[in-house]
């Protein structure tokens, strides 16, 4: 199967958009992927092994955290994952959490 | 540094119009290099508008959902471009980032592009690089903005002097 990787982490795929595994599993391929390229592990996981909060993995259109059976999910040879971090932010609730002296 | 077009600049300030008094945001696709100096160029091909999912706190808060994420990154890879930068509004407040813009901040190498909308009028619009290897060292530092390869001060006298 594919796993689509962004922009900020392809500097641990060899610049690669896209790699490709074997698997059964969601996990299983999350596993060979950090295998393949083990500089991705401390980017995607924390250090007691949970995926990053910011870090969101798709099963083709679908949230992993949300399917039942979460990453013992089944995974096929025409499914893709995709790697997804979080956009977010805001000006801030308080004025003078304002940080524009520092930019 | 990020150039835009002007079409693109534009389109970017009109959605914080738009959106007013609540924050607008979405994505800007392109290709990334690095120029003279190492400088990170992001050059953009196009914007897409996404949804804010904040409507909890949509005036002072933004939120891309995931999802729509990875429909638009599978767009842009369709193009064959890449997710190069993001961009939202921040109503009645400078277009600088914030606590929350940097620690929501995850996109290593892409712009966070800024505009202050105030009383429903766009003023400035800054960008911003997120640079930095890992979340324990990344900045977001003040980047040249480029508008069809004039610089935004000149970019914006243009289009200032275009009749409405």
């Amino acid at each position: 199967m594919k796993i689509h990787i962004p922009t900020p982490l392809r500097v641990y795929t060899g610049k690669q958009d896209t790699v490709v595994v074997t698997a059964a599993t969601v996990g299983e391929a999350l596993s060979r992927l950090t295998t393949q390229h083990p500089e991705l592990q401390k980017h995607l996981y924390t250090e007691d092994g949970k995926l990053r909060s910011f870090v969101n993995v798709y099963l083709n259109d679908e949230d992993v955290r949300y399917l039942p059976e979460k990453d013992t999910t089944a995974v096929t040879e025409a499914d893709v994952l995709s790697i997804i971090p979080s956009i977010a932010g805001g000006g801030a609730a308080q004025r003078e959490e304002t940080n524009a002296n520092l930019s | 540094m990020l150039k835009l077009t002007t079409a693109i600049y534009e389109a970017i300030r009109a959605h914080g119009e738009q959106t007013y008094p609540h924050e607008c945001c979405g994505v800007l696709l392109g290709r990334s290099q690095v120029g003279a100096n190492d400088v990170v160029v992001n050059a953009v091909e196009s914007s897409v508008r996404a949804g804010n999912t904040r409507t909890d706190s949509a005036h002072n808060r933004y939120n891309i959902a995931p999802g729509e994420l990875v429909k638009i990154q599978r767009q842009a890879r369709e193009s064959g471009w890449d997710i190069v930068g993001f961009y939202h509004s921040h109503p009645d407040h400078p277009a600088q980032w914030s606590k929350i813009d940097f620690a929501e901040a995850h996109w290593l190498g892409c712009s966070y592009v800024i505009t202050a909308v105030a009383k429903g009028v766009a003023h400035e619009t800054n960008s911003f690089l997120l640079t930095g290897a890992s979340e324990e060292n990344k900045a977001l530092e003040a980047e040249a903005l480029e508008v069809d390869g004039d610089s935004q001060e000149k970019a914006n006298e243009r289009l200032r002097s275009i009749p409405a």
